[in-house]
This record gives C-alpha cells, structure tokens and sequence, in this order.
C-alpha cells in the first residue's frame, strides 16, 4: 500500500492509495483522474497515458523500454522524465511517488 | 462513465448490461487472458467501487428488452422499467454465425465475451487439431495464442489473403510467413461448406467447397460481427448496418445517443458515413457523447486507430487504408528493426500499418489526422527520421 500524487496540468493535485503491483494507468484510471486516457488497456500500443515523474523518483519508476521510447519520442510534452503510465507498475518503494500530467495525451 | 464523472455530471447515471460482469476490455480475450496469462478481473475497466463512489449505478445481468420512446422508459428483462431523461445505447456487435450443415456441433466456438473465451481455453489443450474459419484480427490471435499452448492450428480463409478486409498485400503477406514459420497450417481461397460428426454429436471436421474435409477437434468460427441494433431498429429509430448518428453521437430522437461498433456513424475525419469495430471509436464517441450530455458540443473528429499482437509482432494501425492509390513500403519486413506500410491518396497520408516500429504509428497518429502531403520517397528512405516529418521543415499541406 501506499500513495501516489496526480498533478493535473492545471496544478490540480489528487492523492490516491495503490496496492503494488499494479500500473500507474490503471490506479488514475481507478480514481478516474483527468488527464490519463489509457485507450489500449496498458498494452504500450495507444500512447494516450503520458506522465511526467518528478525528478526524485524517475530512478525508482525505471527507464523506459524501445518500443515505449519510439513512442514517447513523438509525445508532445515530453520532457527527460517521461513515461507511459502503463509501464510503470508500482511497488511499495513508490510510496509517496508524484506525477504530473501533460496537457493534451495523443 | 469515465468521461462523466471526471466532468462530474451531477445527474443519475444507471448502466444496464446483459452480461454478469461490469464493463471490461475485450482485446485480450484473443490474446493473453485466452492464453491464461492474465485474470478476469484485470480486464475490468475498473473496480465496482469507482462506479459506487461516482453515485454511477449498475444493473448487471440484466437485458433491456424495450424501448419506449413516449413514455421516455426502457423495459428490462426482470420485468422491471426505467425511466430516462436521456438513453446511451452501447449496445456493441455480435457475431456473425455460419449457418451451415453441422453448424450446432458440439466443439464449434465463436467467440465475443469472458464466457465464450474461458469455453475455448479449456479446450486448447497442446496436441488437440484446433481449425479457425476466418483469418482476420480474431482468427489469427487466437492462432497465435492457440499455438504458444502446443494446439495444432489450421486457418480456413475464403479470402486470398489473410486479413483482406483490413490491411495491404505486404502485411498480409508478413502475417501469412509469421503464422507459416510458426506452424500453423494456413489455407487461403477456402470455403467451408459445413461440418462433419464424430462421436457424441462432437464435431470431427470441416468440409470445404473443394470437396476436402480438414479433421477437427475443436472448431473457432470467426468470420466478424453484426453490429446490435435491434433495439434501436424495434423502437422505430433509423438504422443501416449500425444506428445512424451524427457527429455529436445523437440518434434522430433528440433523448436518445448512441456509440461504438454498434454504431453508423458521421465522424468529421471521414466524408462517408463509418461504422467501425474498433476500441479507439468505442471510446473516442463515448467522449463525445458525454461531452454532448454536458451540453458541449464537441463534434468527433479524430483518426481511428488498431493494434493486434501476435507471438513476438506488435502490428499498430491508424486511418482507414482501403480507398488509398499508392503504398509505400519503409524497412524490409524480414529484419528485426520492424518496417510500416503507408497508404496515400492523391498522396495525402491517410494510413499507416506499422509491424513493431511503434514511431511510425505514433508520427502516423499526428500526419494521418492532419491529412498531410508527403513525398513517398521521404516516407521510403530509411535516412530519413520520421520524426523530421512531423517537426521538421519538408513538408507542407
């Protein structure tokens, strides 16, 4: 258990619990937080749930994979700490973990 | 649902489904959660308590029967009534059923929802003869899926080539050597005329056109989907292969909107009227159905988009290609750093097929939306960053 912090563009902020094991995608799917779409289902194949992980803890959350990379190089938004939601699957050591959320997903 | 409560529509909002389980991701019924890799309850689109926390109620197992367009009510199938202000009709597709001799054999599976996959996976023991009828999308996941578990495959396509009604010769081609090399008997130009009985009223072959029988253990009939408009039809609401609606996803009766594969749609993106069996669709008009029950009118306007896996291949898709003059192939599809098909018209992008090269789908996403120009000889050379179509300076519309 532990929590996570959505930053909306808009600085809208939403604190919400996770279990680990799980996505990132799919706990702000979970708690229907704007701004992450997650169309594919978290299959990396849709591009539409792009976070922003805070500096602190992209170390933690892992460098994103090839395909995941190929894809996050066409995200608008992107920045050197971006990451498709949906391929960051939380561990207990992500307690406390913040994400911001890009402007428009693709 | 999701779109709702994130605009947190202050209204009551009631989903009526036939089936028992709340509303779930379909894909992987093909895919992995056939092949056993993923549980039911990771295809829920979210836990029941998200829906209870939005006030959003759900009468599960329950089947809408009828609709009353005067009295604004639907009769549902436990004899109960609901009263509407306003009624989404979600009603999706089913499958399209053979109706040939043998046809109610025992062993012959469609498959649409968690009950028909969990049916078919019991039966996909390694060393069963599994025969597909049908090599689109459903029938070669599953052989895919089918042959990672030791199942002998044969696919039965009256097309002369697989995934016709979809896709280009070059991906039909690359999907043809994929299943080819992993095995899987692969027969095109084939018509089945019925179905043979063994023991026990099981099915024990196909009978084809030629003359020819392929023995079976287990049969897979996927040869597509009817959209489910019957409700819509018995209420006197126009419909033509789909319910017809506009761009704002409104039916001729003003109360009444509908969405996804059930749907004959008007999206922006496309002159025609579309329907269209795709999850993007599905979700792109439910975006724009809330935004039209908020009083947003947000027209639809967007490229649709596909994805398939099948064993180590990630085929994604965006645009319709089928009324394109000119393909342009970039990459080989032999080598491993992936390749993309692009499809042109009057050369205007208007789709992209791309086989493990996701860059390609994802500049697709941004050009194919814009109807952009492109010279084909920038989309060939493999020189050339894709990227630099969509940031840099050579082209323009």
């Amino acid at each position: 258990m532990g929590t996570i912090t959505f930053i909306e563009h808009d600085q809208t902020e939403h604190v919400v619990k996770f279990k680990a094991g799980c996505s990132v995608m799919q706990i702000a799917v979970d708690n229907a937080i704007p701004g992450i779409d997650g169309d594919c289902g978290g299959e990396c194949a849709c591009g539409t749930c792009h976070v922003i992980v805070s500096d602190d803890w992209f170390r933690k959350t892992g460098t994103p994979g090839d395909d995941e990379e190929q894809m996050l190089s066409m995200t608008p938004e992107r920045t050197g700490t971006s990451r498709f939601s949906c391929q960051i699957v939380v561990t207990d050591e992500m307690d406390g973990m913040t994400v911001r959320l890009p402007e428009f997903q693709m | 649902m999701t779109t709702l409560m994130q605009k947190n529509y202050q209204h009551e909002v009631i989903l009526v489904g036939e089936e028992p389980h709340p509303p779930y991701q379909r894909p992987p019924l093909s895919k992995n959660y056939l092949a056993g890799e993923i549980d039911q309850e990771s295809l829920y689109l979210k836990p029941l308590s998200v829906y209870e926390n939005a006030g959003h109620h759900l009468r599960l197992g329950v089947r809408a029967e009828q609709i009353d367009r005067d009295k604004k009510t639907i009769r549902l199938s436990d004899q109960s009534a609901l009263k509407y202000d306003r009624l989404v009709l979600a009603t999706g597709s089913h499958v399209r059923t053979l109706n040939a001799p043998g046809a109610d054999l025992k062993g012959i599976y469609y498959l649409h929802d968690i009950a028909d996959s969990d049916a078919l996976r019991e039966q996909l023991l390694a060393g069963k003869r599994l025969v597909i009828v049908g090599g689109g999308y459903i029938g070669l996941e599953v052989a895919a899926s089918a042959t990672k578990k030791g199942v002998n495959v044969t696919v039965l396509e009256a097309a002369g080539r697989l995934m016709q009604r979809v896709t280009g010769p070059e991906m039909s081609e690359f999907f043809y050597a994929k299943h080819s090399n992993a095995g899987v008997d692969l027969r095109l130009n084939t018509a089945v005329t019925g179905f043979e009985a063994g023991d026990q009223g099981r099915v024990a072959g196909v009978t084809l056109a030629d003359g020819g029988t392929v023995p079976a253990d287990i049969v897979l009939v996927s040869v597509g989907v009817v959209p489910e408009t019957s409700l819509a039809e018995a209420a006197g609401l126009p419909c033509d292969d789909g319910i017809i609606v506009d761009e704002f996803t409104r039916t001729e009766d003003p109360a009444i909107l509908a969405i996804g594969d059930c749907t004959r749609h008007r999206n922006l993106f496309f002159e025609k009227m579309q329907r269209l069996e795709s999850v993007s669709n599905a979700v792109d008009q439910a975006r724009t159905a809330a935004a039209t029950l908020m009083g947003e009118e947000k027209p639809y306007n967007s490229a649709p988009w596909f994805w398939s896996n099948q064993y180590d291949v990630r085929l994604q898709m965006v645009g319709l290609s089928q009324s394109h003059d000119q393909r342009v192939v970039r990459g080989s599809p032999g080598e491993d750093k992936g390749f993309a098909v692009f499809y042109l018209r009057e050369s205007h992008l208007i789709a992209v097929d791309a086989i493990n090269l996701p860059i390609a789908f994802m500049v697709g996403k941004t050009l194919v939306q814009q109807r952009r120009k492109i010279n084909p000889e920038i989309l060939r050379d493999p020189d050339i960053d894709l990227k630099s179509l969509v940031i840099g300076p050579q082209t323009s519309s």
